[in-house]
């Protein structure tokens, strides 16, 4: 398990990982089959940003974690996501790869709505699982990592909701990596048949320094037709794990999804977060915050892409960069020929703490229609003087001048996190980076 | 308490290496109501923002004293805890944060550690302030001056103005881009603030704004300096025969700060 190019694990591993889990076989091939590609596939390129040096291959694969009896046994540090006054709630812990808790309320399970970790639905859904898993959003042979993150995947939830029902309260997930060396191999699938509607919030939270570790996650979000779905996330990951995380998504004719991700991770982090509207009139609003510190680096490309007539794409990035932080943003809006009557936005703002601080902001538009409508945006720079000298002259000191600017510059992601518990939580993480 | 004193003592500022104010004089008392007039570009602004301590304004010569302490050896927050106020002609626009919230921030600024206002309180001043101004509550909840229109601006203003209480109230040209009920219901908000413990300097280039805040003293600028003060009537007389008959008695040509005397 050193840091070379040669894959961390071999066929036996992963054929042994697949039979203790009792997977099914179609999912044993698969792994498999994405182990040989990895070997021949190269790394995912993010524009701008050199990942080859980053770790993916020093880790430890597998680690159990307990079972908890009642969320009161849950550490304050992972209760604060929780709203611990719901107690119809729909949610999953998953700590390390072990299901901690799990409950959904009888009135959705009766509809048929499904939220359970990976491997149940594996055994209880396999069918269903198979239709979605690597096929529409993601595929196995897009670059090394996603092969080998299909070769090792080690947890994850499944979250279906079957057609017509509409989900007023939110599914969420918390993937509590407890144990400080083990691997995030996750993969999340969401889907909402036609006419459904449905709030999912995950929760990615380790405390790892100096032990390295490395989180390779994949989610595939599918809304069909009429369908809408709303993802919110807050990543938490520590210093010591690198991060590459894919969330991609779907939209079939009339759907929705929309993404508000709080992506606040210590470590080194490549994130790719695409939607393809596939149908006609379907929309997407990726909006996307950061905070970065120390010598972190990080690339952010938030990616839609226009298939269907008059469909909508909105991308929002905006981070805080102090320190010797250093990221790179790329807001891409690409609309293909065919696609006419669509609308695609991109901001992408970057806020300066530091002179040692770095920041790129890259609005891309790619447009292959020409009746089209498209804007784009960008800035880079540090707090504006006058704001200072105005928030200032009401005696507000120069510190909270500053933490009003800085909340007031990534709220408008912050207050889309759709659980209550969870957005103040987004902001008293984004106050300890800060401060 | 009895009321402050903001003494201005020969005050020069330069702006980019630009000299605008060339040896300014005035002293403003708790419970005076100082207006200073002049045509556009003789200084007047600068003035206050040099004052409260605005960054691209430097302070080459003279003092600026409230109560004996010298405020521009302050930073602008201090300054601003030590009394002054400064209705600003053009309030910066601060996205994301709640014009609440900033209100909040900014009493609990002048106030000790641990003996933050109440929020139930604060709502109360806030919402009976509002009403006074005949402005509409869900502006509170907006985020500060962002897509306000030019009028909302100057009530907001006025709003921390009179949730503040500051000892000293600098108002620079609170009354330009109101219309009659706007300005009207604005002074109606300064005018409640008068008492000995508050002392106002209102900057304006309109006679119209002192016909609702009847002024103490009245100040012209010309070229950087105040070239003539007086009473109420003075203000009557400007407005009545403009600024023309200054610049003769004073022999002045060109008023603006940019040409020689």
């Amino acid at each position: 398990m050193t840091v070379d190019t040669k894959l961390p694990y071999e066929k036996d591993y992963v054929s042994k990982f697949s039979d203790e889990r009792n997977e099914p076989e179609w999912m044993k091939s698969l792994r498999l089959q994405a182990l040989e590609l990895a070997d021949s596939l190269p790394m995912p390129t993010p524009d701008k940003t050199n990942i080859t040096k980053w770790n993916f291959s020093q880790f430890k694969h597998k680690a159990e974690g307990q079972v908890i009896k009642s969320l009161d046994e849950l550490p304050d540090d992972i209760k604060v996501f929780i709203d611990m006054e719901n107690h119809d709630k729909n949610l999953v812990i998953q700590r390390n790869q072990s299901i901690a808790y799990k409950s959904l309320s009888s009135e959705l399970e009766k509809k048929g709505v499904i939220l359970t970790d990976i491997t149940t639905a594996l055994h209880e859904h396999s069918d269903l699982v198979q239709r979605y898993y690597m096929k529409d959003a993601v595929a196995i042979d897009e670059n090394r990592l996603s092969a080998l993150h299909t070769a090792l995947m080690n947890g994850g939830v499944f979250v279906y909701v079957p057609k017509g029902v509409v989900i007023e309260e939110p599914l969420q997930s918390i993937f509590w990596q407890e144990d400080n060396e083990v691997a995030t191999f996750n993969h999340v699938i969401v889907v909402a048949e036609e006419n459904s509607s449905l709030t999912y919030v995950e929760n990615y939270i380790s405390h790892n320094q100096d032990q390295q570790a490395v989180a390779n996650i994949v989610t595939e979000v599918i809304a069909h037709d009429n369908a809408s779905i709303s993802y919110g996330a807050v990543d938490n990951f520590a210093k010591g794990t690198t991060v590459y995380v894919n969330r991609r998504g779907v939209a079939y004719r009339n759907a929705t999804i929309d993404w508000a991700l709080g992506q606040m991770n210590d470590g080194h982090t490549a994130s790719e977060n695409i939607t393809h509207l596939i149908g006609d009139d379907s929309t997407s609003h990726a909006k996307t915050v950061t905070v970065g510190r120390g010598h972190q680096i990080q690339n952010f490309t938030a990616k839609i892409v226009h298939f269907g007539l008059a469909s909508e794409g909105y991308i929002l990035q905006h981070g805080v960069m102090k320190e010797s932080a250093s990221s790179v943003f790329n807001g891409i809006g690409k609309i293909e020929h065919g696609a006419s009557k669509s609308n695609a936005e991109q901001e992408s703002r970057v806020l300066m703490l530091s002179k040692d601080a770095r920041g790129d902001a890259n609005p891309i538009l790619l447009i292959d229609e020409d009746d089209v409508t498209a804007g784009h945006a960008a800035s880079v720079g540090r707090v504006d003087p006058i704001q200072m000298y105005y928030l200032m002259s009401r005696g507000i000191s120069k510190t909270e001048a500053e933490r009003l600017i800085i909340h007031g510059f990534l709220a408008p992601v912050v207050k889309e996190i759709p659980i209550k518990a969870v957005r103040e939580q987004l902001t008293q993480v984004i106050e300890g980076k800060v401060y | 308490m009895a009321g402050s004193i903001l003494e201005i003592k020969d005050l020069h500022v330069a702006i980019e290496d630009q000299e605008i104010l060339k040896g300014v004089n005035l002293t403003i008392k708790g419970g005076e109501f100082h207006a200073v007039m002049g045509p556009n570009g003789t200084g007047k602004s600068t003035l206050a923002s040099a004052i409260m301590g605005h960054p691209k304004y430097e302070v080459t010569k003279g003092s600026v004293l409230l109560d004996g302490e010298d405020v521009l050896e302050m930073e602008v927050d201090e300054r601003a805890q030590a009394g002054l106020f400064l209705a600003m002609q053009y309030p910066s626009e601060i996205s994301g944060v709640t014009t609440s919230d900033f209100l909040r921030s900014s009493i609990n600024a002048h106030r000790e550690e641990g003996d933050e206002i109440s929020l139930m309180k604060f709502i109360k001043e806030m919402d009976a302030a509002m009403d006074y101004l005949d402005m509409d509550k869900n502006m509170a909840q907006r985020y500060l001056n962002e897509g306000f229109s030019g009028g909302e601006k100057k009530r907001n203003e006025i709003l921390q103005l009179m949730m503040i209480k500051p000892a000293i109230g600098i108002l620079d040209e609170i009354d330009s881009g109101l219309d009659i009920d706007a300005l009207k219901v604005v002074s109606k908000g300064i005018n409640k603030l008068r008492s000995e413990s508050f002392g106002c300097l209102m900057i304006t280039h309109y006679q119209r704004l002192l016909d609702y805040i009847t002024p103490d003293y009245v100040h012209v600028m010309m070229q950087g300096r105040v070239v003539k003060s007086g009473g109420p009537e003075l203000a009557q007389r400007l407005e009545a025969e403009g600024y023309d008959w200054i610049k003769q008695e004073l022999g002045i040509e060109e008023e603006t700060v940019g040409q020689k005397a």
